[in-house]
């Protein structure tokens, strides 16, 4: 364990953040893309398991066991909004009969 | 080294399988690649000696969630293959924008001096044990609360999914 540990030094932060960075800005370029209500949400995973990733690098190189809590409750989040949002799309999908986004303007400015 | 190896196969991983959920046709298809995506960050999460997370993003997200994704795409026969894409002006303007905001958050982490000296080699706060006495006793508050949202979020699936004809 202790070997494992001290390998992880040679890895710097900033590493993490591009890494993070990088994933989440293909969860951005997804949800801007895409039409396809499905995708998007998949985007919207990418975008928080990167967060998530980042929160639990912070918290291993700062010692600090609340950042990994707190990824623990956005995953709880995460998968209440999963099921909600799914519920939604599936009756989207009921009503207009397709997920296509653009049908859904009414709310559109 | 082998951490580093490993550090940059999972990165790889995760970046391309993200790539190729946005690439692909077939929403069934995005769906594999994000459950491969997820398990490349749980092998970070290992890396970073994190174990209890490593394990629950592997039974929340590769587990729950993306079953949930499979079984809306399969039961619901939406796996269309019918290319849905905005124009390709929009498509362009998304990616520069996008370019953009990465050229942002990099420049600004690279001017904020982070810390890196501030790893303690000896630390085991991702095991279980240790981050189940946070949990139990910081936490605890929160934790209950989760329990209603997960309650309430059951009720609204559950509300939103029913028939509405009969």
């Amino acid at each position: 364990m202790n070997t494992l540990s001290e390998n992880i030094t040679s890895i710097p932060l900033q590493h993490y953040v591009w890494l993070c960075t990088l994933l989440f800005v293909i969860g951005v370029a997804g949800v801007l893309i895409k039409r396809n209500a499905l995708i998007i949400f998949m985007s919207i995973e990418i975008m928080l398991n990167s967060v998530n990733l980042l929160l639990v690098a912070f918290s291993v190189y700062h010692n600090d066991p609340a950042g990994q809590i707190f990824v623990f409750f956005v995953m709880v989040v995460a998968a209440a909004e999963v099921a909600v949002g799914l519920a939604i799309v599936v009756m989207v999908y009921r009503h207009t009969h397709s997920i296509d986004i653009n049908f859904l303007n009414k709310l559109k400015w | 080294m082998v951490t580093k190896i490993l550090f940059f196969f999972f990165s790889f991983l995760a970046i391309a399988s993200s790539l190729m959920v946005l690439i692909v046709r077939k929403p069934i298809h995005g769906v594999l690649y994000l459950t491969l995506a997820f398990l490349a960050i749980a092998g970070h999460f290992i890396l970073l000696n994190a174990q209890f997370i490593a394990i629950v993003n592997v039974i929340v997200y590769a587990g729950a969630i993306m079953v949930l994704f499979l079984f809306t795409v399969m039961l619901l026969n939406l796996n269309l293959s019918t290319e849905l894409s905005k124009p390709r002006l929009v498509v362009l303007a998304a990616v520069i924008a996008s370019g953009l905001l990465f050229l942002t958050i990099a420049g600004a982490s690279k001017s904020a001096e982070l810390n890196y000296n501030l790893y303690h080699p000896t630390t085991q706060i991702g095991l279980v044990k240790s981050l189940g006495k946070v949990l139990f006793n910081e936490f605890r508050f929160p934790f209950e609360v989760s329990s209603i949202l997960f309650l309430s979020a059951m009720v609204g699936a559950v509300m939103l999914g029913k028939k509405t004809g009969d």
